[in-house]
């Protein structure tokens, strides 16, 4: 699996991608995390609102700092 | 709506602490307590409302949406979808370059950026509260009207070239969101409404502190001399005044609503709110990463004299009647 952490250095991008972290300490999946700060590849997806949440190259959510469970069941599905 | 709590405060103010309510401390004291308590209820519920709907509108639908429009439909869809999206100047940028990559024109752009931060939750919440359903209609459409004229004549200069980044040829991918169920959208409104209560509270009780104090001590003739707005260079003076106090409209409203009550005119108080949210150094700072300074004057100089105009029409009519 693979997460990427869409933004340019908001503050809440850089929670989500804390937040991200602590999700996979909490479900114990292992995944590749990449935070994702060209604004090229953010544009490359379609996200606009920072910070947006990639999961294996799909958009799971714009705009919105997630909490760790949040995080934990977008992985899961 | 909120005569019940006049009545508390005034019993509490006037009859259980003894409070003369002629004397300046207790007319101070009276205002701050039913000002404060009223403004707090109403922001909650104003912004609590804002965020829940806006869940259903995201940036990125908005874009869709827009794509390929008329100019002329583009203008004044731009500046009504502001109203309801979010805008922080730090997504300014990506806003910016993904308006362009799906094609919508400069000047569409530049509409929802005047519109986005100009009908912002908290300026709204806060002009509610201070001022009433009447001038928030005022402040909303003629705000809407100043984002469609200054859009309208920046798409018009044929200014495509001072953006100095290129978005990518490609136009965006859609985004398939996963569905978010109501129950989800509430809690998450409420997080938000109380991240933002949290930020602006103080400044809130402050602003209203200062105003109160205003109410209470500072005689009308002296606002009325001073910021009275029979002089010419009232208007722009308020607008330019209004540019560094951006991230503060939940601070300054207040003491606008103290100085109109006693003598400033309408007008002028509109320019001034409208520069505070429209009008912010930070914002142009960010887009300088991707436009020409020029753009940027050009764009910030026609906001500027919308928000003037206004200014002057609001008071002559005013004054007619």
């Amino acid at each position: 699996m693979k997460i990427e952490i869409l933004g340019t250095g908001c503050a809440k991008c850089k929670a989500l991608e804390k937040n991200v972290l602590q999700a996979l300490a909490q479900s114990g999946k292992f995944a590749q995390v990449e935070k994702v700060e060209d604004l090229n590849k953010i544009m490359a997806y379609g996200v606009m609102s920072t910070p947006g949440l990639v999961i294996d190259s799909k958009v799971v959510s714009v705009g919105k700092l997630l909490s760790p469970d949040e995080i934990v069941s977008l992985m899961g599905s | 709506m909120f005569e019940w709590w006049q009545r508390l405060v005034d019993r509490f103010v006037y009859a259980n602490l003894g409070l003369d309510p002629h004397s300046a401390a207790g007319s101070a004291l009276d205002f701050f307590l039913f000002d404060t308590v009223k403004i707090l209820i109403l922001l909650t519920v104003i912004i609590y409302l804002v965020t829940f709907l806006r869940s259903f509108f995201p940036t990125e639908k908005v874009r869709d949406w827009l794509e390929g429009k008329h100019p002329l439909v583009g203008h004044v869809a731009a500046a009504l979808f502001g109203i309801i999206t979010p805008f922080c100047s730090c997504s300014a940028i990506p806003l910016f370059l993904g308006f362009l990559q799906a094609r919508i024109p400069l000047g569409v752009t530049f509409s929802y950026l005047v519109s986005a931060p100009l009908n912002n939750e908290i300026a709204i919440a806060m002009l509610f509260s201070l001022f009433g359903w009447k001038i928030t209609a005022l402040y909303i459409g003629l705000g809407l009207i100043v984002a469609i004229v200054s859009g309208w004549i920046v798409g018009r200069l044929d200014l495509e070239e001072e953006v100095l980044i290129k978005p990518p040829a490609t136009p965006p991918p859609e985004i398939d969101l996963p569905k978010i169920p109501l129950r989800e959208r509430l809690k998450e409104a409420w997080g938000y409404t109380y991240d933002l209560l949290k930020k602006v509270g103080l400044y809130v009780l402050l602003g209203v502190g200062v105003g109160a104090f205003i109410h209470g001590y500072v005689p009308s003739e002296l606002i009325v001399r001073y910021a009275g707005g029979d002089a010419w260079y009232a208007v722009p003076l308020a607008t330019l005044l209004g540019v560094p106090m951006y991230s503060n409209a939940a601070g300054v409203m207040p003491l606008i609503q103290v100085l109109t009550e006693k003598g400033m005119l309408l007008g002028t108080a509109l320019s001034f709110m409208m520069a505070i949210t429209a009008l912010s150094l930070p914002e142009a700072m960010i887009l300088k990463k991707i436009l020409s300074t020029k753009l940027i004057a050009i764009f910030f100089g026609t906001v500027t004299a919308g928000i003037i105009a206004v200014g002057y029409l609001f008071n002559a009519v005013l004054s007619q009647t």
